[in-house]
């Protein structure tokens, strides 16, 4: 049970003068229950990598496996992979429609051909577990803050119960609490579920705090994969493509350049923290 | 004299009711006093819906004072004649680089906002000349804006507004959907026009690694400010930061935690030069005090 991706390669405008190789030789092994950051700068190819994943995008060439299944193979459902893998756009509020917010959580589940009660059921549960509670079932989606409306829409993929969740920048214009209070959400989602969580993001800080694995993007091939601080060793590679390690990474390095002691494979504050006082301590 | 200053500036819009009757008032900005000073860089902090974006609009006009004055290089927002040198004065530039770029061609976008203004042909092409340089995208003043990155769309836009000549330019979260490096060339080219240029810049962001070099920084809660000073000032008050659902910057955040951990740091430690400077004081310290001890 996973997602595996083969010599996965996509090509915009074959033929013509615009012309250009958005993803080149992917290969990539997906497991199940995984935490993942995808980085990279804008047009390295991320945005379209994961618009395969549930099949909007065709690869030019190559495959992809979601269960040991190609999910270009003839009879392959794809309208099933689409409710296997929840796929989060940027700016996500934008797509509400309905007039409250109970009727679009609704939507995709309704969709999927569920009965009234189950739909009800869903609706309530993916509301509860992006911490909306009962007294925003019956409001206009455009009554609530960019933050609220976010996890209305973040609600809307939950609950069509996904194994997989893709989620685009999902903190992109948020303030800092409102980024935290929905990165905690995924995460708890993602704890409790047990489900695939690929995330998106520009922020460094947010992908170390919060996720297992980092697959860098760079000029549609994938340059670096592994655990954030294996990763952000590679801090002055990152900056040549346009990404950076966190502020933090860059700390314990300098100290390290200053001659001192210390463990810099760290990417968090509390790593830092504990670091430099082991240092200092010694 | 200030090139901006609000007294007691009050915005209210009526949310309306199905049947078009009103239902409630909302105050967006709620009794504001402000008195910017020309050529400073000027930061604006708050949560989503603190009413920083309704302020950034009052500085050019899109909206005006439901009560109390805004003046705008001494000129009254709430006169209809004004609107336009205003404008002129304060350029805007907002989140999404794709909605604030019209030409097809970089340059010609520049001298859209010049060739509205009347200015004569020659000045305009001087003007775009000038304006891209500043933000260093002269070499791409043939290129089509869609073949950019999201960061140098946002200098493109920003070089419009500098060809207009303004002395104020308000950037409202012009990096949220910017990566790294694109937030870096539009932070510098902002600081560069300030410095160079002597334009006044006025910065809204969630972004706190954004506001460490500000000469001033707002935060606003409800309408109201609530905090102001240096950015050493205000991060230093990161318990009072949270409480208004912001933050501080990571390395300001770290030190914090080390300060609590006993490490004997400054209050507010804001970049990492800074934080290896003062650390490396500390562990000197401590190898003399063994020394001495020894």
């Amino acid at each position: 049970m996973a997602i595996k991706i083969e010599n996965l390669s996509y090509v915009y405008s074959v033929g013509d003068a615009f012309e250009k190789k958005a993803l080149d030789q992917i290969n990539l092994l997906i497991p199940d229950g995984q935490f993942i950051g995808v980085i990279g700068h804008t047009g390295s190819g991320k945005s379209t990598l994961i618009q395969h994943l549930n099949g909007l995008l065709r690869a030019t060439s190559g495959k992809i496996f979601y269960n040991d299944q190609c999910i270009y193979d003839e009879n392959f459902e794809m309208r099933k992979l689409r409710e296997k893998v929840g796929l989060v756009f940027q700016y996500p509020e934008h797509q509400l429609f309905e007039a409250t917010v109970m009727e679009d959580v609704c939507f995709g589940p309704k969709n999927q051909g569920l009965s009234e009660t189950e739909i009800k059921e869903r609706a309530a549960e993916a509301l509860r577990q992006v911490g909306l509670s009962e007294e925003y079932y019956g409001k206009s989606p455009f009554e609530l803050s960019g933050g609220q409306k976010r996890r209305v829409a973040i609600a809307g993929i939950l609950a069509m119960h996904p194994e997989v969740l893709v989620l685009d920048e999902p903190t992109a214009g948020l303030d800092p609490r409102g980024r935290d209070e929905i990165l905690d959400q995924i995460a708890k989602l993602h704890r409790e579920r047990k489900i695939t969580v690929i995330l998106v993001s520009h922020s460094m800080e947010d992908v170390a705090n919060y996720v297992e694995r980092i697959i860098v993007m760079n000029k549609g091939c994938v340059t670096f994969d592994g655990a954030p601080r294996e990763v952000f060793q590679h801090y002055r590679e990152l900056e040549q493509i346009g990404l950076a390690a966190p502020k933090v990474t860059y700390v314990t390095k300098g100290l390290q350049e200053r001659g001192w002691n210390i463990d810099t494979m760290v990417t968090t504050v509390e790593e830092a923290k504990n670091a430099i006082l082991d240092a200092l301590r010694s | 004299m200030g090139i901006i200053e609000a007294a007691k500036l009050i915005f209210e819009y009526a949310k309306y009711s199905e049947e078009g009757n009103i239902e409630s008032v909302v105050r967006a900005i709620d009794g504001i006093d402000l008195d910017i000073e020309p050529g400073q860089f000027i930061a604006i902090l708050g949560h989503n819906g603190s009413g920083k974006s309704t302020l950034a609009k009052q500085m050019n006009a899109i909206l005006t004072p439901t009560d109390g004055t805004l003046y705008v290089d001494g000129k009254d927002t709430r006169r209809e004649e004004n609107i336009w040198p205003i404008r002129q004065t304060a350029g805007m530039v907002f989140q999404n680089p794709d909605n604030q770029i019209i030409g097809t061609v970089v340059e010609e976008d520049v001298g859209f906002g010049p060739e509205n203004m009347g200015v004569p042909t020659e000045e305009i092409w001087e003007r775009v000349e000038k304006s891209l340089k500043s933000v260093g995208m002269w070499e791409y003043r043939k290129n089509s804006p869609n073949k950019l990155s999201g960061g140098q769309k946002q200098r493109v836009a920003i070089a419009g507004v500098v060809a207009m000549r303004p002395k104020c330019i308000v950037l409202d979260e012009p990096t949220a959907m910017l990566d790294p490096n694109g937030r870096r060339e539009v932070i510098s080219t902002a600081q560069e026009l300030n410095k160079k240029e002597g334009v006044t810049v006025i910065l809204i962001t969630h972004y706190m690694d954004e506001v460490i070099d500000a000469d001033k920084v707002f935060v606003m809660d409800k309408g109201k400010i609530v905090m102001q000073g240096t950015p050493r000032e205000i991060f230093a008050q990161v318990e009072k930061l949270k409480q208004y659902r912001l933050d501080v910057p990571q390395v300001t955040l770290l030190s914090y935690e080390l300060r609590q951990a006993g490490v004997n740091l400054p209050e507010c430690v804001l970049t990492v030069e800074e934080l290896l400077e003062e650390l490396e004081k500390i562990r000197q310290q401590e190898g003399e005090d063994h020394g001495n001890q020894n």
